[in-house]
């Protein structure tokens, strides 16, 4: 028979068999929330009147004294004084036991539940968040709790074990409600009604609360596995059930704000022969001034008002090497972006502050991707075909006809030994690589153009001046000559991604 | 492309190696007069061992009929394998450690040292097919070996080297002390 309660006329689905339970937890110093959740009563901020009323009615019946649970702040004692049977005088000195009560800190949420959860919590969160003005839709509330309070879970529930199971045979720990859900439950609605947002999504609020009696240096993981672990009779040698009155309550740490990754995509130029495509830093110490992907993350950076980034490039080019053409795809994770959605029309504009900010590069067909755009560009790196031009020098003079001949070759394979200029830093191989074809154009005696098309990987310099013979065939071998490569430009990288944006 | 600047069309534009690579020297290995050689350590810090121009191999029109890497009987640096990015697996040369001999057809025989410190990543097969690469190209295509010191020794190594100036000064001086009347 479940009792219902005249007043609010809401349903608290305790039922007769609950009272017990509801009893020995009082009595061990829990608060209402917390009764609930070991009733597997889904709590909500409304219904402790009605546990007040349904714990005053048990108290009535088994003539107890201590009745009385703490209770929240807001709440009035007159209201407190209609829940009570008897005359005024029983209710004022109740009344001050109750108050008493009242600071009594839970044995098992340490206050988490009680005072650090309701409309003055969430109005401290929501005002975090607006100071750091994000952007969004919708936000999900997340809170971490100090490890201490699975042990006193855990010693509550040996506490009341034997009755959780008289009340049903299939109540198992995992039924209970933790304490981190009820804590969402209760302010996620608050704070979402703070910040006119809705449910959940790309935007974390993070809560988190301290114990510093027992700041312990095991992590909460470390903790749940050894609670699961130990026998009942083990824990109960070493923990008192139910757990200790505390002296104090959990302290709330200062919020902390996370908006899921924001991903933006496009190709780039690269006209400067005296640019890196990271930041050249030897031992702290920058050896060349900006770089490719600085260039372009400044003005993203602030149009997201984003914290960092990670670039990532299908492919890169030397530092000497200019990217004409298309340019190169590129993407970028933006970190915590306080601002997560441009237009087109500030896609755009954001376009052509990064192509006014600098002539060293330029970017174009830049708009926001998925996450999946960062492994696309490995997919660019690795497979498609790239198109180059190389100024060669050789050392015996030439004519026309003698270079002509290259304009036949078709797909030539080459084995390269990683390039010395870069084994430092890869293993040692041998790739076996396509130059899939050549055609050249006539300059000097010393000198001429060489396009190339080759295969995804294919080392242009090493195949120009051989590297020590460590690139066969390579063009000395060809030409039959000492051969250089003075200059070279990417003239195309053959991928079809990301679409492009017609200007 | 840009317009071309006019480029040195003669032979003495800067090659790959004066651009990226720097010459170091060791002179009179283990006291035998003009067996030098020189290793040419990039900016990343890996050296290639090969024959300073001076080296005996390469004068008096000297022809190469063998040239062996097995230098004792448990080892031989053809078995040198290098595996993965911080190359385990090397084998790790001392200053005087033998990387092979060459043998030419006047029966004249020479040692090849590695002259620095550090792990052993590969050493020329070209040469062994192609000898002919060791007297054309001793720089280049006929290199020796390619060593990677420690990281800690990068820049250490080069105290016990010779500089290019330096070891100009010493070959000046052989040549003097050659002509000078007996």
């Amino acid at each position: 028979m479940s009792l219902h309660l005249l007043q609010s006329g809401v349903m608290l689905p305790l039922k007769e068999k609950d009272k017990p339970i509801v009893q020995k937890l009082l009595s061990a110093g829990c608060c209402a929330r917390c009764v609930l959740r070991f009733c597997c009563v889904s709590v909500q901020a409304d219904t402790l009147n009605e546990l007040q009323a349904f714990i005053k009615s048990t108290d009535e019946n088994n003539k107890s004294h201590d009745a009385a649970v703490s209770e929240p702040p807001e709440d009035p004692p007159s209201k407190r004084a209609k829940l009570e049977a008897g005359p005024s005088e029983e209710d004022a000195a109740a009344a001050v036991k109750l108050k008493d009560e009242e600071s009594r800190v839970c044995v098992v949420c340490l206050g988490i539940l009680q005072d650090l959860c309701g409309p003055a919590q969430a109005l401290k969160v929501s005002e975090t968040v607006k100071a750091e003005k994000y952007e969004f839709d919708t936000l999900v509330l997340s809170v971490s709790l100090p490890a201490q309070l699975c042990v006193r879970e855990h010693s509550c529930w040996l506490h009341v074990k034997k009755e959780l199971r008289e009340k049903s045979i299939a109540v198992d720990r995992d039924d209970l409600i933790q304490v981190k859900e009820a804590f969402k439950w209760i302010m996620q609605g608050l704070v979402a009604k703070e910040l006119g947002g809705v449910a959940v999504s790309l935007f974390e609020v993070s809560v988190e609360f301290t114990y510093p009696e027992t700041d312990s240096v095991f992590t909460r993981m470390a903790v749940v596995k050894a609670l699961e672990k130990i026998a009942d009779a083990k824990f109960l040698k070493h923990y008192p059930s139910p757990p200790a009155q505390p002296t104090s309550s959990c302290i709330p740490q200062d919020v902390q704000c996370l908006h899921m990754s924001v991903f933006v995509a496009g190709r780039y130029n690269k006209f400067c022969r005296s640019l890196p495509q990271t930041p050249w830093v030897i031992d702290g110490e920058r050896r060349m001034e900006s770089s490719v992907e600085e260039l372009i993350a400044a003005p993203v950076l602030s149009s997201f008002r984003s914290d960092g980034f990670n670039f990532s490039s299908s492919g890169r080019e030397d530092v000497d090497v200019r990217t004409l053409g298309n340019g190169r795809p590129f993407a970028m994770e933006l970190l915590n972006p306080h601002r997560s959605r441009l237009s087109r029309a500030e896609m755009k504009q954001l376009q052509e502050t990064i192509n006014k900010s600098s002539d060293k590069i330029r970017v174009r067909d830049l708009q926001i991707v998925t996450r999946e755009a960062m492994s696309r560009m490995k997919e660019g790196e690795e497979e498609k075909t790239k198109s180059y031009t190389a100024l060669i020098w050789t050392l015996k003079p030439i004519q026309r006809e003698d270079i002509t001949f290259i304009d036949d070759i078709k797909d030539l394979t080459l084995d390269q030994k990683t390039p010395l200029r870069v084994l430092h830093r890869r293993a040692l191989a041998v790739r076996q690589r396509v130059i899939h074809s050549m055609n050249t154009r006539f300059l000097d005696s010393h000198h001429f153009y060489l396009g190339l098309k080759t295969q995804a990987g294919t080392y242009i310099k090493e195949f120009v001046h051989g590297d020590f013979g460590r690139t066969k065939p390579n063009l000395c071998e060809l030409l039959r000559t000492d051969t250089d490569i003075l200059e070279l430009d990417v003239e195309s990288v053959d991928v079809d991604w990301p679409p492009s944006i017609p200007e | 492309m840009d317009c071309v600047e006019q480029k040195d069309t003669e032979a003495n534009a800067p090659s790959v190696v004066d651009r990226y690579y720097t010459r170091w020297y060791r002179a009179d290995l283990k006291g035998k007069t003009c067996e030098d050689h020189c290793i040419l350590q990039h900016s990343n810090r890996i050296c290639v061992i090969t024959l300073a121009h001076t080296h005996p191999i390469l004068q008096d029109g000297r022809i190469i009929k063998s040239i062996n890497y097995q230098i004792s009987n448990g080892c031989s640096r053809l078995n040198n394998k290098v595996s993965g990015k911080s190359k385990r697996g090397g084998q790790f040369l001392t200053d005087f450690a033998p990387l092979c001999r060459i043998t030419c057809t006047d029966e004249t025989e020479y040692t090849i040292y590695s002259c620095i410190r550090g792990r052993l990543l590969e050493v020329n097969e070209n040469i062994l097919e192609t000898p002919n690469l060791l007297l054309e190209k001793p720089s280049t295509e006929g290199y020796i070996a390619v060593i990677l010191p420690k990281f800690e020794e990068s820049k250490s190594i080069t105290e016990n080297l010779l500089s290019r100036e330096e070891f100009e000064s010493i070959v000046a001086k052989r040549t003097v002390d050659q002509s000078q009347p007996t």
